[in-house]
């Protein structure tokens, strides 16, 4: 059959277009639609049993919570029991008897204001420390990455000697696989002989400053914070570069004309011309946020006390290690659901800064 | 008086700013030369990131003699190459027939494609593993042809999942539409058929794209972690990352872990220096885009 201009054969058009939609239906379609169809299962990877229809099983078990309020205890007058660390709460094995329908429920997480405490019950309360720790690590690494990004940016763009050497510095760590830079790390947040608490003890002159950076749960999160934003923050910057070449100089020369000084330049010409492009910055750098795993895997294990374990940690070690499928492919799909709804907040923001 | 001060400002931050981002690499570099002990001396100085007048190889050929790394490197090499070359050949005939044949549904396929950038791995990577759990490979068993189940601890499951890319069909996308018509046209006058004008004119004139979706497919392959740990078990198919986490795991000798990651990072940071160009120019096209 003979081809005319612009029409092709359908054979041709099946030739090309085939290969790669038969890849991304088998490998990236169809796990997603397994992934959806799976948490309504009780499906194993290796199983004697035959998969089950558990309903919205899975759901429940991953999502459901109690706020639940607990008495301190109390002695024979009704005054709250104290003791040298404050007033006494009695334990949660205590609280789930005297309340039958907290049965299957642990504490997640609590807060305390004066005599009075909450309690964040649920059934999988690891799923509630992994959805706060995710968020907190987002929170803490989305600032400190997209700042010095920027910074950096700013900086290799001015036309200054050395600023392609420079650029090339600053990227280096992008291209360091996650588990050599975390692995590197390790390493230098080592508490004893760790290069970053030599050098605090060198600065302060005290041999005995230094915290156990991987060790204690409130350090953890924020050094693999730090040490993500260091191996992240050469990608954003190029971006930002990119967004900077693309602001019309003119705009920079009418602003001086006006009489701006540099700040206002920044704030007015500058930021204005980068609206987009933060946009994507704050969603790619949000969305890598919450993939957060190898780190996680090799320098913490989601320890200590959890205080690590983020919720694709939590979907890898049900779905993969203990191999529970269908409960690991729920974490998946409500992980989904969050960046789905962080890919329409972009949507909006971005047709919102076209319309204005 | 005051541009020169400036400048000088500007060279000092970005030198500190440097120092901040390539002291833990040059540390890791100077540590792989080092005696265990040497490396402990003086953390907190300069000395910490240039090799000691006891420099040696003594660590890397421990970790060549003592480990399996020298096939993990083959399988990376294996797995890199194959995603590589097969991964832009796929993504390319498929942006080729969305941006430049007329087919119906062509329009709704492309919003798929689009669509898809968004699914990040992490959500796929557990019933992707339920799923190759179950697919059929095909094997020579006593001269004749057999099928076995299941995709595990094999080099396949670590390329074929990760031909098509839906940034990278994007990119091509991008880039081709943006190709003069007229080339097309005048090729087809001449007689040539789509495979033609593929292969001798579209591809050959593709170069910057195909260096950029080269990068990304290599990088994404080479420093693959989270499904290899989930599909290969043994050290027959093992790659890189995987293995230098098991040798981190398992070694008390920080010289050699040093020299390991160095050789794990060098291939990367090579093809990193010599395309830079290239790799800027693929970061920046990731982030324009509405």
């Amino acid at each position: 059959m003979k081809t005319l201009p612009g029409r092709d054969h359908p054979l041709a058009i099946a030739g090309f277009a085939g290969p790669a939609l038969l890849l991304l239906g088998l490998f990236m379609l169809l796990p997603l639609l397994f992934a959806a169809g799976a948490t309504f299962t009780d499906h194993r990877l290796v199983s004697p049993e035959p998969t089950r229809y558990v309903g919205l099983e899975n759901y429940r078990r991953l999502l459901a919570l109690q706020v639940v309020e607990v008495e301190p205890l109390r002695d024979a007058a009704g005054a709250a029991l104290r003791d040298e660390e404050g007033i006494r709460f009695p334990t949660w094995r205590q609280t789930r008897r005297a309340r039958p329908s907290l049965a299957q429920y642990r504490p997640a997480w609590q807060v305390g204001f004066g005599e009075r405490r909450f309690v964040l019950a649920a059934t999988d309360p690891l799923f509630y420390r992994s959805l706060i720790n995710t968020f907190l690590f987002a929170l803490l690494v989305l600032p400190l990455q997209c700042g010095v990004a920027l910074g950096l940016a700013l900086l290799v763009n001015q036309r200054i000697a050395g600023r392609v050497f420079f650029r090339t510095v600053y990227f280096a760590p992008v291209v360091t696989s996650m588990v050599v830079a975390s692995i590197v790390w390790s390493f230098m947040l080592n508490t004893d002989r760790g290069m970053i608490n030599e050098l605090l003890r060198a600065v302060t002159g005290d041999p005995n400053v230094g915290p156990d950076w991987l060790g204690e749960p409130r350090y953890a999160l924020p050094a693999i914070a730090i040490m993500s934003a260091w191996q992240g923050a050469g990608f954003q910057m190029l971006v930002f570069l990119a967004g900077l070449q693309s602001i019309s100089p003119e705009l920079y020369e009418a602003a001086t004309l006006m009489g701006a000084n540099a700040w206002q330049r920044f704030v007015h010409v500058t930021l204005p011309g980068l609206r987009n492009t933060i946009v994507f910055v704050v969603v790619s750098t949000l969305l890598l946020a919450f993939g957060l795993f190898t780190q996680v895997d090799v320098m913490t294990q989601g320890g200590p006390l959890d205080s690590t374990t983020t919720v694709v940690y939590h979907a890898v070690r049900t779905g993969f290690r203990q191999q529970d499928i269908g409960y690991g492919s729920t974490i998946a799909m409500v992980f989904f659901a969050i960046v789905l709804l962080v890919a329409v907040l972009q949507r909006v923001l971005v047709a919102r800064g076209e319309n204005a | 008086m005051k541009p020169f001060l400036r400048t000088a400002f500007l060279i000092a931050v970005m030198g500190v700013l440097g120092i901040v981002f390539a002291a833990p690499l040059l540390f890791m570099f100077a540590s792989s030369f080092k005696h265990d002990d040497a490396i402990f001396a003086n953390l907190a100085s300069w000395s910490a990131f240039v090799p000691d007048a006891g420099w040696s190889l003594a660590n890397y050929v421990a970790i060549f003699e003592r480990s399996n790394l020298p096939l993990f490197l083959l399988n990376s090499t294996i797995i890199a190459a194959c995603v590589v070359v097969g991964g832009v050949l796929v993504n390319s005939m498929l942006a080729f027939s969305l941006s430049r044949m007329r087919w119906r549904g062509r329009r709704a396929v492309l919003s798929i494609v689009v669509a898809l950038m968004i699914v990040p791995f992490e959500v796929i990577a557990i019933p992707l593993l339920s799923l190759v759990a179950r697919l059929p490979w095909p094997g020579i068993g006593e001269g004749a042809l057999t099928w076995h189940i299941g995709w595990f601890n094999s080099l396949h499951v670590q390329i074929i999942p990760f031909l098509a890319n839906a940034f990278c069909v994007f990119l091509f996308y991008q880039f081709f539409r943006d190709i003069p018509r007229e080339l097309d046209e005048a090729a087809r006058m001449d007689g040539a058929g789509p495979w033609t004008l593929f292969f001798r004119i579209i591809l050959p004139n593709s170069r910057p794209v195909i260096a950029t979706a080269a990068i990304v497919l290599f990088i994404a392959a080479w420093n693959q972690y989270l499904w290899p740990i989930m599909v290969v078990q043994g050290e027959a198919a093992r790659p890189v990352q995987p293995g230098i986490q098991q040798f981190f795991g398992r070694s008390n000798s920080w010289g050699q872990i040093m020299a390991y990651a160095s050789v794990v990072t060098l291939p990367v940071l090579a093809v990193f220096l010599a395309f830079q160009r290239q790799f800027v120019a693929s970061v920046a096209g990731s982030g324009i885009k509405g």
